[in-house]
């Protein structure tokens, strides 16, 4: 099962690296992970989704309590939280497609940030789902390099 | 008005400031500024001769009296020979501050003469640590360490030190308390917990408490005992729980798991509530997992929350600190008495102490000198009074066995991590903790020798510790294991005590006594002679080469299923006990 945990840590140098550690050797796994700066300078905001059953899920946010730099742990409910994700994709156009290409992208509100003759690099935002459902309707077309941000969320509210 | 000073007197003066008294440690290269200012600090400076003497001598001395243990190491191989004390003291929540030198800050990544990364080595086996770049940094970092390493679950908080770090300047200024945004341990115990607790003992048939370690680090051996005398319960401890409840009470079991009392174990299997207090249900304990305490309902209480819930279900968690939760826990018991119906339990205790009777510790004492023998004399001509610290493996199950702890912190052993060569190191930061106390080390002849430089150290520091080494000449437990579950294939576990090392003359060698037993005869008079002598004495006790640790609960195997009787049947010792075992 997939869990969304926000994760408030002292921006300090090391951090990330003991969150990864912690990760690795209690076995967690991590689906994915970012981190940014927050409205404080001194406070960073890493989202992590890991894929673990309740009880390990337990086990995870005590353990990344126990790190003395880690601030603040949420469990996201993905009913009132919001996460968004960006994606750039170099997808593979040819004159006679291109146009075909870009309806997709439209369809997405992605946005082109750049064209060659080959090729256009897309980015889109948004769930998980609709990053996933807009990567199979252009692979028929070729995707030469595709990166994803992972997650980020906040709740929503209050 | 700030004062100026460089780094490695900030680190110094925070040290001071911290009230740190001694310190264990070898000097080298990057952390010369340091020790130069060292030299005229007040602090006790002990050499070791190994940096893992180091780490261990800092944790004896921290077990024994309960203050945070401080050593010191230089850069690269130094802070990596601290590395399996400082894991040892990460296992058994031990505080401790381990301070390593760093080459310079331009250097860092560059692969420099004995650089390593320190803070990136023991990330996993720290409670947290520190790479401090800025020297006006030094005196929080300091402030914070301690304050790390003694509080919540203790641990080792390592801080590295960059050599141009020591020599920068600062303007000295330390904080009234250390800033610490995401650390709050948890102490006081969610009260209706507390009451949900004192409601299950109350109504509790076959209850049973079950001690750690956490109730001799928090001080809670009072409170523990007025709940266990106040409600009639036994008590069981784990191997770093020894000492937090008498073992002479009539309410103690001894300890538990693979090879603790079949009382203790037995208890386990057939208890309805189990109120664990500063344990970790680690596996050495539990047994087979699947089939720990079927019928039992479990309060586990302790400061970490990552522990409640990790490996088995708490059906009543309780975090905060054992001696504060023990005393809310009861005054609720005293208050909730006359509302709950507590049935009778007179039919459970007469089983406790009928498995006690039946089952107690025992071995052949036929056959030339005994290791469970040597224990009985210490324990007996110490008046049970001595600390005792242990190496690990057969000789650390004997002394947990055969040495009774009444009080706290005088049992000191490498629990978590099982460290050969904890022993004497430890026995060292023990004595020189406690002087006045009597020290003994209860060492195998295998670990003894990963850390046997040390003879020196104690030497030079007169500090009097008794060694004495159970010597069957082999990695006993090692050999056990081999007997037991490799068909007696004795690979590499043999360490031919007729060859090699002579120990009365080792420890000539290092201008320490050296006294050889062989008999049983002899032993007493050694021992005396040893109490006596004002120096460090090993005692090299040849005993039975092949006797093994009994009862044991082989690995994996679940507590009811102990094996050793066969070997040492109760009929033997007394015929008269024989019975149906009860499952």
């Amino acid at each position: 099962m997939k869990h969304t945990l926000s994760v408030l840590v002292e921006n300090k140098p090391g951090v990330l690296a003991r969150v990864a550690e912690l990760f690795a050797r209690r076995g967690f796994n991590i689906d994915s992970l970012a981190v940014g700066t927050t409205e404080k300078p001194e406070v960073s905001r890493m989202t992590i989704v890991v894929d673990v059953a309740e009880h390990s899920l337990e086990q995870v946010r005590k353990q990344l309590h126990k790190l003395i730099n880690v601030i603040e742990i949420v469990d996201l409910d993905p009913e009132t939280s919001v996460a968004r994700e960006l994606v750039l994709t170099k997808i593979k156009v040819s004159p006679e497609n291109r146009s075909e290409v870009i309806e997709i992208v439209d369809i997405f509100r992605g946005n082109i940030v750049d064209v060659s003759r080959e090729s256009i690099i897309v980015e889109v935002t948004g769930s998980s789902q609709k990053l996933q459902a807009f990567e199979d309707l252009v692979r028929p077309y070729g995707i030469k390099e595709l990166v994803r941000t992972g997650k980020v969320a906040l709740p929503r509210g209050k | 008005m700030r004062l100026k000073m460089t780094g490695a007197q900030a680190l110094v003066r925070s040290l001071e400031e911290e009230g740190v008294e001694i310190i264990f440690g070898i000097p080298g290269g990057v952390l010369l500024p340091v020790f130069d200012v060292l030299y005229e600090s007040p602090i006790r400076k002990v050499l070791t001769r190994h940096e893992q003497g180091a780490a261990h001598a800092a944790d004896g001395y921290a077990r024994a009296t309960g203050r945070v243990g401080v050593c010191m190491a230089t850069s690269g191989p130094g802070a990596t020979n601290l590395v399996t004390g400082i894991a040892n003291a990460y296992m058994d929540s031990v505080p401790l501050v381990a301070i390593t030198g760093q080459v310079a800050t331009n250097l860092i990544g560059t692969d420099a003469f004995q650089e390593a990364d320190t803070t990136g080595i023991t990330m996993p086996i720290v409670k947290h640590n520190y790479l401090v770049k800025n020297p006006a940094d030094i005196p929080d970092v300091v402030q914070e360490a301690f304050y790390i390493a003694r509080t919540g679950r203790p641990g080792p908080v390592l801080i590295d030190l960059p050599v141009d770090v020591s020599r920068g300047e600062l303007e000295y200024h330390r904080r009234d308390h250390p800033v610490l945004p995401g650390y709050k341990p948890t102490l006081k115990g969610h009260k209706k917990q507390i009451r949900m607790a004192a409601r299950a003992i109350l109504e509790a048939r076959n209850p049973v408490i079950y001690a750690g370690g956490g109730v001799i680090t928090s001080g809670a051996s009072p409170e523990l005992r007025r709940l266990a005398e106040e409600n009639g319960i036994h008590v069981t401890h784990t191997l770093m729980g020894k000492g937090a409840f008498p073992e002479t009470h009539p309410l103690s079991m001894g300890m538990l798991g693979m090879h603790g009392t079949r009382c203790a174990n037995y208890a386990m299997c057939e208890t309805d509530l189990i109120i664990a207090v500063g344990a970790r249900f680690d596996d050495r304990i539990t047994g087979k997992l699947s089939e720990f305490a079927p019928k039992a309902r479990i309060i586990h209480i302790d400061v970490d929350p990552a522990e409640i819930g990790k490996n088995v279900r708490a059906h009543i968690p309780i975090v905060g600190d054992a001696k504060q939760i023990l005393k809310d826990l009861n005054a609720a018991i005293r208050e909730m008495r006359n509302e709950v119906a507590t049935p009778d339990r007179s039919q459970w205790n007469a089983m406790i102490e009928d498995w006690k009777r039946k089952y107690p510790l025992t071995y052949d004492r036929d056959g030339g000198l005994k290791p469970q023998y040597v224990v009985e004399r210490i324990y007996a001509l110490t008046k049970g009074e001595a600390i005792i610290c242990t190496e690990v493996g057969q000789n650390q199950m004997w002394a947990a066995q055969y040495y009774k702890m009444d009080k706290p912190r005088r049992f000191i052993s490498s629990g978590g991590l099982g460290t050969m060569g904890f022993g004497l190191p430890a026995a060292i930061g023990a004595q020189l903790g406690r002087p006045r106390d009597l020290v003994f080390d209860i060492a195998g002849d295998g670990s003894v020798q990963m850390t046997i430089q040390e003879l020196a150290t104690a030497v030079l520091e007169g500090t009097p510790v008794k060694i004495a080494i159970l010597n069957n000449g082999y990695l006993g437990m090692v050999r056990q294991w081999q007997q037991l579950f490799y068909n007696r294939k004795y690979s590499c576990s043999c360490l031919e005590r007729e060859r090699t090392p002579d120990f009365v003359l080792l420890a000539e060698a290092y201008g320490a006594k050296g006294i050889r037993i062989k008999e049983p005869e002899e032993v007493d008079r050694a021992i005396l002679e040893a109490m006596e002598a004002p120096c460090p004495v090993v005692l090299d006790f040849w005993v039975d080469p092949e006797e093994n640790v009994y009862p044991m609960v082989a690995p994996g195997a679940p507590l009811y299923d102990m094996i050793g009787d066969m070997l040492y049947p109760v009929e033997k010792i007394h015929p008269e006990k024989a019975e149906e075992p009860f499952l």
